[in-house]
């Protein structure tokens, strides 16, 4: 049975945020403020080479001439850039070589986050990259994955150990100046993960990585390469959480993958940053920029999102079809309730010949929230013979939330079919009648009707994630209705 | 006494469909309601089951000895009061099974009772499933979603097997069925019957009442209960028509 409906009901009447809690630990901290000192001393702080520490400062130079975007559907409050820590270690020096190093205040973190680290408690199956603030924790699974010739290491070990590898694939799928937030990222990326899957391998266990925020005033700017050369396959998970304040933090990832020919890459995530209070009080700017290129033909990128958490999300995980026969898929359910803003959708770019793309975008307010579905698909005059399914639905839950979708279409060439489908819908008051006159109180009828509404794109998800998405979906619409 | 309703007087929206109804129904009954259409059948279901929109402006039901009225609607149904409506609802996405699982949890939590294993759950689908002989696939699908009117019928039967409610009451669950599904229908309420449990059975027709043997038949038009009597009653209403009753009623 895929859910126990007890825990359920359980989580719903007990908690709230159930992530909100701060670790006490030691922690290493950069002076507050952006400048190009700061980027130097990021640098050597992770004993970078040279073409990094360009990247960074060139990064810096557009980013002080950029503006942040101005035309999503979001309220943002002006943010002071140089109110903010751009870097915070937990004191465990430059990563940790073996779990014996590893604090164990930060092993119980990440224990009671449900992210057990220690080797004989792992979860079968599933390799996990713990990051906090801006460090990564620990990587679990790593001679396993070697023997494959995988790798599957924080950023920063990735950078000294594979250099070659970073230099050939960092920012070439998101430009340094990509955007006001992904210059931002570039100028002072803490950590965040690395993987690369050789020719031919098929990632015999599900890569996760599992961000969290822990430290007050600080940003988290993590940065993820997947790189998944001919004929490889990865299933690659995400998972983060951060503690309650009264105070907003910024969290500015990058997040690029890149598919060769025949590759696959699957990337899930369970996005539940702390959303701020019932007032609106609070909470984790969400402003990230994720973008896969589909390089050699028949190469396929998945993204698969569940986003519940984040004061204010600003999202757009993208693919860039570019091989031909390529195909990206974008597969979102995205929950607001409360003072909840988010603005998310994708953007599927058919350049090569016979890509195909589909979109599945369930939107679900509530509260005193805005959702809204922002996607491009632009398919240019050589994509020919392309084709693209967009189907972008809204659920509305209460009457003071709003619900918005900005379909963007481009088409260049007359040989490829672009479909889009938009609804919006209520919860009728004759399903929650129908529930409850069955003996289903309407807190679990609310998440039953969710979980249904929202099925298509849940079953995407990886076993390990599917079950937690269900309860989360359930838990932030606590309260939304009555 | 399971259930009693003392002079029921029910309103939407300030217009009055139930004008004074009084009912008893005890442990181990079977009643059927019958009457013309729009005099106040289905109102009284949904009253029993505790639907929002109604407005009961007078009178009080008892069942089990509590006031029925103050109960939300999900109380009631974990004290065994079960609907089968009319127009059951569809849930896309929700499977049968996680629906029933929810629901049966649900009713035992509140009754202090452990939750239903997978498999204890599992096997009581199929002996259910059984019993009311409906097939397979319509427990694998989503609740009610693309089922044919009497699919959805014989589903609100299934629902009632599997919940095994003290008080069910039939919302013209036999409308719109065919032969075959109404005996199925019929079938599924028989064997449900026990000496602790009663039904209403609203109805239009008399057909279904050739199947399930009513122990009393009230006639209802324009929002009261005009004559009661035994199943020779419901003959009686075929064979005449509601004419005569409209009759009957207007030389009072």
């Amino acid at each position: 049975m895929p859910n126990d409906k007890d825990d359920i009901l359980n989580e719903i009447t007990n908690s709230d945020y159930k992530y909100g809690f701060v670790t006490n630990i030691e922690t290493e901290f950069a002076p507050k403020g952006l400048s190009e000192d700061i980027i130097r001393y990021i640098s050597r702080k992770k004993d970078e080479p040279d073409f990094l520490l360009d990247f960074r400062l060139k990064a810096y130079q557009r980013w002080k001439e950029m503006q942040h975007p101005q035309w999503a559907h979001l309220d943002i409050p002006p943010i002071d850039y140089q109110d903010i820590i751009y870097y915070a270690a937990p004191k465990v020096n430059k990563g940790p070589s073996s779990l014996d190093k590893v604090d164990p205040e930060l092993l119980s973190t990440f224990e009671k986050l449900g992210i057990p680290l220690e080797e004989q408690k792992r979860l079968t199956g599933v390799a996990v990259d713990a990051v906090m603030d801006s460090i990564s924790v620990k990587t679990t699974f790593q001679e396993t994955l070697n023997k494959l010739g995988i790798i599957f290491c924080s950023m920063s070990e990735a950078i000294r150990h594979y250099p070659d590898l970073v230099k050939l694939y960092l920012g070439s799928v998101v430009p340094y100046a990509d955007n006001f937030y992904a210059a931002l990222n570039s100028a002072v990326f803490s950590d965040g993960s690395f993987v690369y899957i050789p020719k031919g391998v098929r990632c015999p266990v599900e890569l996760s990585t599992y961000f969290r925020i822990n430290a007050a005033k600080t940003g988290q700017f993590e940065r993820t390469l997947i790189v998944a050369d001919e004929g490889a396959y990865v299933s690659y998970m995400e998972g983060c959480t951060a503690p309650m304040r009264d105070e907003n933090q910024l969290h500015a990832a990058v997040v690029e993958i890149v598919a060769l020919k025949d590759a696959e890459v699957k990337y899930s995530t369970v996005q539940n940053w702390y959303p701020g209070d019932r007032e609106g009080k609070g909470g984790i700017y969400n402003f990230v920029t994720k973008r896969g290129l589909c390089k050699g033909s028949y190469s396929k990128i998945s993204w698969t999102q569940v986003e519940t958490g984040s004061a204010i999300t600003w999202k757009y995980p993208s693919c860039i079809l570019q091989g031909d026969n390529s195909r990206g898929e974008f597969y979102s359910v995205t929950v607001t309730n409360h003072y909840q803003q988010a603005d998310t959708g994708t953007k599927m770019i058919h350049l090569g010949r016979n890509t195909s793309s589909i979109i599945i975008s369930k939107g679900i307010s509530a509260g005193f929230s805005n959702n809204s579905y922002r996607g491009l698909v632009r398919v240019a005059k050589k994509a020919e013979n392309s084709r693209n399914y967009s189907q972008c639905d809204s659920l509305l839950l209460g009457d003071k939330c709003g619900a918005h979708t900005f379909p963007y279409i481009q088409v260049e060439n007359k040989s490829s079919i672009v479909e889009h489908e938009a609804t919006t819908s209520k919860i009728s008051d004759d399903q929650l009648f129908y529930c409850k006159q069955r003996g289903i109180d309407t807190e679990s009828a609310i998440g039953l009707i969710v979980n249904g509404y929202a099925k298509e794109v849940l079953k995407q998800l990886p076993m390990e994630f599917a079950a937690e998405a269900q309860k989360l979906l359930a838990i932030s619409l606590e309260g939304s209705v009555g | 006494m399971l259930l009693q309703i003392k002079n029921l007087h029910v309103a939407i929206q300030g217009k009055e469909i139930i004008k004074g109804i009084d009912l008893v129904v005890n442990e181990g009954e079977i009643h059927a309601i019958m009457g013309p259409n729009g005099t106040g059948k289905s109102t009284l279901a949904s009253v029993i089951a505790g639907r929002e929109d109604y407005e009961v402006t007078e009178g009080e039901i008892v069942y089990k000895g509590k006031n029925l009225l103050e109960m939300p609607v999900e109380q009631r149904a974990r004290e065994g009061i079960f609907l089968s409506f009319q127009y059951p609802v569809e849930i896309p996405g929700v499977s049968m099974a996680n629906f029933m699982r929810t629901a049966l949890n649900d009713i035992r939590k509140y009754k202090g009772l452990e939750p239903l294993s997978g498999s204890e759950f599992l096997l009581r689908m199929e002996e259910k499933k059984q019993l009311v002989e409906i097939q397979s696939q319509l427990t694998n699908r989503s609740v009610n979603e693309g089922f044919s009117g009497g699919e959805k019928k014989k589903n609100e039967i299934f629902q009632m097997a599997m919940l095994e409610p003290t008080l069910a009451i039939l919302d013209e669950t036999d409308s719109g069925l065919d032969i075959d599904a109404l005996r199925i229908v019929a079938n599924g309420v028989n064997k449900l019957r026990r000496p602790d449990n009663a039904f209403i059975v609203i109805t239009h027709y008399q057909r279904l009442l050739n199947y399930v043997i009513p122990d009393f038949v009230h006639v209802l038009y324009d929002g009261k209960i005009v004559k009661s009597g035994k199943k020779e009653l419901a003959l009686e209403l075929e064979e005449k028509g509601y004419e005569w009753i409209k009759k009957e009623v207007a030389s009072l």
